[in-house]
């Protein structure tokens, strides 16, 4: 077996698989808390990438250059999502909290079609280029044909993120109200927590996070449309339901795995067989461990 | 200190509380027992917000409370600790403590109440690093009692605090309850299957039927009287 193709693989499938993992995060934050899939998700994902895409635009006509432009897309993608991601729980979910759980599902359904098509007469729907927003890194040349700098870049990006969103979670007043609703929601009210802020809170990271996953996505790919949220998001959902819906860690794992298991799957037999692949780990991991790799099953008390 | 007035209070379409008025005055320990699914636990909370009433009226020291949110309740320091203690399962004993006192700030007096209620249960400062669903019973509802402690409440709400517990941890418990009561002058308001136990403890009770309140008197004179004995002490 040829080592370095392996390795090409390898951090090409880490590379997928963090992307994936960055948006899985924000099914399953959201899942966690309010046991909501969250189908336009992927759209939120998709608008941050179509938002990057017109910024750098305006950036390229005003002369900016290079790594300028993908902080200032990048950031301004992340505001836009944000906003999005706030806007959404508050006319889609929050109405319908407390009414069967199909209908919020529909609705998410429903905000999905919607940003799709909105984006579709709002844009056009052929794809559009998007610029190579990530430089080349001269000290990356000797490994270039095992792991090039776009792909350290995205490495780096959803690792640092990753951190951040850990420390968030397990040290600040904030993620502590966000494991205390996740975990008991009524009793999280009980001790004062306004529950409502925190589920806000939980689309606006998990948009922010989504944002982040286009804009790298877009840069690294090259182009858009209003449909890659569309497929991005049943990936990542995947992912997220492979770890164990629910479980943080478990979104990351199921994301890598899905990098990797596509990635090696389009290497070593055929890219018409990558999402075969990808489909198949994920029915027999439900068939094993229902809940998933990481999920605990919950036990419903009578 | 705090009142009850007329409230009403619905699931849906389904009444459970039918004009229930309580007046708990400060410093005073008062017991509400009845059978499973009289609306004791309701009551609670529909003071607590959780499920507020539809009509009738909510007073602490006279400020109406009803029309709060649950944190805006909790701010006003009326705590609750709900029936099956509703530990965070995967959250430390201290995190427990500390989502406690989510709403304070001053954490000198955060520190200070962190020590009291370790000396009150001296086995949770053992326990503070482990997590919270891995407590026995006793343990979590001892760390429930706290973690609502940390709240420094006015009026303590408990319901159901020896469900499903030994009689030796039921008896610590109760006197931990009075000691908290004589201590701090912290109004406690109970609610009770265990009518034996809680009106020993209590200075008056409530007792309650289908949605409604059917007897008011001293704790004395309802373990005393004959209907009490028949129907909840089963003497």
């Amino acid at each position: 077996m040829d080592i370095e193709y392996f390795l090409e693989l390898f951090f090409s499938g880490l590379t997928r698989g963090s992307i994936y993992a960055l948006i899985a995060l924000g099914y399953t934050m959201v899942y966690g808390i309010i046991q909501l899939i969250n189908f336009a998700h992927g759209e939120i994902y998709m608008i941050g990438a179509f938002v990057a895409l017109i910024v750098a635009g305006v950036c390229t006509i005003y002369g900016l250059s290079g790594f300028a432009i993908l902080v200032l897309a990048a950031a301004i993608a992340i505001i836009y999502a944000a906003a999005y991601g706030y806007t959404l729980e508050k006319i889609a979910y929050r109405p319908l909290r407390g009414s069967p759980r199909l209908s919020p599902l529909i609705s998410a359904i429903g905000m999905s079609i919607f940003l799709q098509n909105y984006v579709l007469l709002a844009q056009t729907p052929d794809f559009l280029p998007f610029p190579r927003l990530i430089p080349s890194f001269a000290f990356m040349d000797p490994v270039a044909h095992i792991i090039g700098s776009p792909e350290l870049v995205i490495l780096i990006t959803t690792l640092i993120t990753m951190v951040l969103l850990t420390l968030l979670i397990k040290k600040s007043r904030v993620g502590k109200a966000m494991r205390a609703t996740q975990q008991d929601l009524s009793m999280a009210r009980l001790v004062g927590i306004n529950v409502d802020r925190v589920i806000s809170l939980t689309f606006v990271i998990g948009s922010v996070l989504a944002a982040i996953g286009g804009v790298l996505v877009a840069s690294y790919i090259g182009q858009v449309n209003f449909y890659i949220g569309f497929l991005a998001g049943v990936k990542a959902f995947t992912a997220a339901v492979l770890g164990g819906i629910g479980s943080i860690p478990g979104a990351v794992l199921g994301g890598l795995i899905i990098g990797w298991s596509e990635s090696f799957a389009a290497g070593y037999f055929s890219s018409d067989y990558e999402d075969v692949l990808t489909f198949v780990l994920l029915v027999v991991i439900l068939i094993v461990r229902p809940a998933g790799i990481l999920g605990k099953v919950r036990k419903q008390k009578v | 200190m705090l009142s009850l007035q007329n409230i009403q209070t619905y699931y849906g379409n389904i009444q459970a509380l039918k004009d229930v008025s309580i007046e708990v005055e400060e410093g005073e320990i008062v017991a509400l027992i009845g059978a499973n699914g009289a609306g004791k636990t309701t009551t609670l909370m529909s003071i607590c917000g959780i499920t507020p009433p539809r009509f009738g009226e909510v007073y602490l020291d006279g400020d109406p409370i009803h029309e709060l949110s649950p944190e805006g309740i909790v701010k006003k320091g009326v705590v609750q600790v709900p029936e099956g203690r509703r530990i965070f399962p995967d959250m430390t004993v201290l995190e427990n403590l500390e989502m406690g006192a989510f709403l304070r700030t001053n954490k000198r007096q955060i520190q200070q109440d962190l020590n009291y209620v370790m000396t009150l249960f001296p086995i949770l400062e053992k326990r503070q690093n482990q997590l919270g669903g891995t407590l026995s019973g006793g343990e979590q509802q001892m760390l429930a009692i706290s973690r609502a402690l940390m709240a420094r409440p006015r009026v303590l709400l408990l319901d159901e605090p020896s469900l499903g517990l030994a009689p030796l941890i039921i008896k610590q418990i109760f006197e931990i309850i009075r000691q908290i009561n004589k201590e701090n002058n912290t109004t406690i308001f109970l609610v009770e299957q265990n009518a034996n136990q809680a009106l020993k403890l209590a200075d008056r009770g409530y007792v309650m039927e289908n949605g409604r309140i059917t007897l008011v008197d001293s704790a004395e004179s309802l373990l005393a009287n004959d209907e009490v004995r028949r129907a909840y002490l089963g003497i």
